[in-house]
């Protein structure tokens, strides 16, 4: 019989999920847990107009080029979160600037994004510390994230929750009716822009949590599950949010006592949230979300 | 008389609602059009026609305030165009293609043509008010019954009604729809006009429609401007829809044929005449 037949062994189990001391390694993981919390906001936030927007594809090129920016602090030894952030700033603002039509902006993330990779690649090549310093940076590691680095995550989520409070009205008009906010003046270029910026401090914290590889997971998976099963403005928000939290929050609790980095139970949390609200949602649509009460709307009096 | 129609009648009082004085439009060395002279009344009905890259956009475009007239002056209620557009104009652009999974709802979006431009969260200071005043949009044009649809599910006539509500949210005095018809089966278009014709006789909406087809506004319209690679001529549909005018419009010749109460109009060459007719049944 082949390895390949073998049913896992007990091992496997244990490596995958762990137990053990569970109390005490909460209590050493404390702050990582307010990182996901924070983060799972964050990335819920955004991800309601990167799907709204259209730029998933976008968000992964933004993450990778941060993943360059942090690979280059690391190799020159400066901080980490401030080359992610200014990575996933250059990458957002060139990508805004170039790309602001769907098309466009796909086309220049494909350029951008294997070339910023490239030199993540070449940065921890020549990088001659810790290897799982660099591993982190990809996929993601429940690094017991230190108080100093907190605060940075902290203090960058607060400047994208208000901004994206101040931002959200209009640029939700500018999203998924752009022809009719331009005709009431909506500076939709600027949102725009403003929202990039945003998304690229969303982006590099998420880097340094799930890693480059798996940002999507916070940063798309949430807000794609929130508009399978409503349509309303105030429940796609929260939804979105709480799938993150649960995500990044769950994914880490279960981490913690295994010995395999944190993204996979991350993401397939997120996935299987995904997973369900599609469930839910195709349900829906069969019973006809559309349904109505019996008149055809089209033999509804006319009056104005 | 209630609060809007009074508005709407204070309004008529004041002159011309939209008037354009030898307004031309230049993009480097192309003159899209010149010299164009048209006002437009309070509850007038005007038809903007002509082919595709006559310059029907970016007339709209001038109107909106996002396009500078090269030459010539625009003045929307006695002011100039721009910010104070943001109340004064309702807009119902062309239908897009909605993806089914966009969250937002006919509510939604009328919603946003009454405070979408503003900042910040929708704030709960005016909620109920609000909310009171989106049910009363939708209702005046049929759209209660799916309110809470998402509008990728919705279909097109039931899309062009909520985009009329949408436009109707701030009251304004000039409707200016761009191609609000077109891939409606006739039973929506009939439908959609008479929705656009009610208002404007009730709230003395004046109304601007480009479109590249006459006969379904036929019935309602008060004046046409047609705008042509030629030149443009503004008039009664029985002066500017003729043999002569649109020959003269298209620099070659062309018939515009009576028949009951269409007009069918038939290119001399193979000249592109987009609103060709077919015979009807």
């Amino acid at each position: 019989m082949s390895a390949w037949t073998a049913v896992p062994t007990d091992d496997f189990w244990h490596r995958l999920f762990s137990f053990q001391n569970y109390g005490e390694l909460l209590g050493l993981v404390h702050n990582s847990l307010i990182a996901g919390a924070v983060l799972g906001l964050v990335g819920g936030l955004v991800g309601v107009f990167v799907m709204n927007r259209d730029m998933a594809f976008a968000v992964h090129g933004v993450s990778e080029i941060s993943f360059a920016g942090g690979a280059a602090a690391l190799l020159a030894s400066v901080n980490v979160s401030l080359g992610a952030i200014i990575g996933s700033l250059v990458a957002a603002v060139l990508i805004g600037m170039l790309g602001s039509r769907a098309r466009e902006r796909n086309s220049i993330t494909g350029v951008l994004m294997p070339f910023a990779l490239g030199l993540g690649v070449l940065f921890l090549a020549l990088y001659t510390g810790r290897s799982a310093n660099k591993f982190g940076l990809l996929t993601g590691q429940i690094v017991a994230v230190d108080n100093p680095q907190l605060a940075w995550l902290v203090g960058t989520s607060v400047v994208v929750v208000i901004g994206m409070a101040v931002i959200w009205r209009p640029l939700m008009f500018a999203s998924v009716d752009p022809d009719v906010a331009a005709a009431r003046g909506v500076p939709a270029r600027s949102l725009s822009l403003v929202f990039m910026v945003l998304l690229a401090l969303a982006v590099a914290m998420a880097v340094q949590v799930v890693g480059a590889l798996l940002v999507l997971a916070l940063l798309v998976t949430p807000a794609a599950a929130a508009v399978r099963v409503t349509a309303s403005p105030v429940w796609v928000p929260v939804l979105s949010v709480l799938f993150a939290v649960v995500s990044a929050v769950g994914g880490i609790m279960l981490a913690l006592g295994g010995s395999i980095p944190i993204s996979p139970y991350v993401t397939t949390i997120s996935f299987l949230i995904y997973v369900g609200c599609r469930l839910v949602g195709s349900r829906r649509g069969r019973r006809g979300w559309a349904q109505r009460s019996g008149v055809p709307a089209d033999d509804l009096s006319v009056e104005v | 008389m209630t609060r809007e129609a009074a508005d709407a009648a204070a309004r008529r009082t004041t002159g011309p609602v939209l008037e354009l004085d030898g307004a031309g439009l230049t993009f480097g060395e192309r003159t899209v059009w010149s010299g164009i002279d048209l006002t437009v009344e309070a509850g007038e009905f005007l038809a903007v026609l002509g082919p595709n890259g006559s310059g029907k956009t970016s007339l709209l475009r001038v109107l909106l305030g996002l396009q500078e007239l090269t030459s010539g002056r625009l003045s929307i209620l006695g002011g100039p165009p721009g910010r104070a557009s943001c109340c004064t104009i309702g807009y119902v652009p062309q239908q897009r293609l909605v993806d089914p999974v966009t969250p937002v709802r006919p509510r939604d979006l009328v919603r946003m043509g009454i405070d979408g431009h503003r900042w910040g969260l929708a704030g709960l200071s005016h909620r109920r008010e609000t909310r009171a005043r989106v049910d009363e949009l939708l209702d005046a044009v049929g759209a209660t019954e799916y309110a809470d649809v998402p509008i990728g599910l919705l279909s097109g006539g039931e899309q062009q009604r909520v985009r009329i509500a949408q436009a109707l949210a701030t009251d304004p005095a000039v409707l200016l729809c761009d191609e609000p018809l077109l891939s409606l089966d006739l039973g929506h278009q009939r439908q959609v006009v008479d929705l656009i014709d009610a208002r404007r006789r009730s709230h003395g909406t004046a109304v601007v429609f480009v479109t590249h087809e006459i006969n379904p506004v036929l019935p309602y319209v008060d004046r046409v401007l047609y705008v042509a690679p030629a030149g443009h001529a503004v008039g009664s549909p029985d002066d500017v829809l003729t043999s002569a005018t649109l020959t003269r419009l298209y620099g070659t010749p062309v018939d515009a044929l009576r028949v009951h109460d269409r007009i069918v109009i038939v290119g001399g060459s193979n000249e592109t005449h987009h609103h060709i007719e077919r015979l009807p049944r």
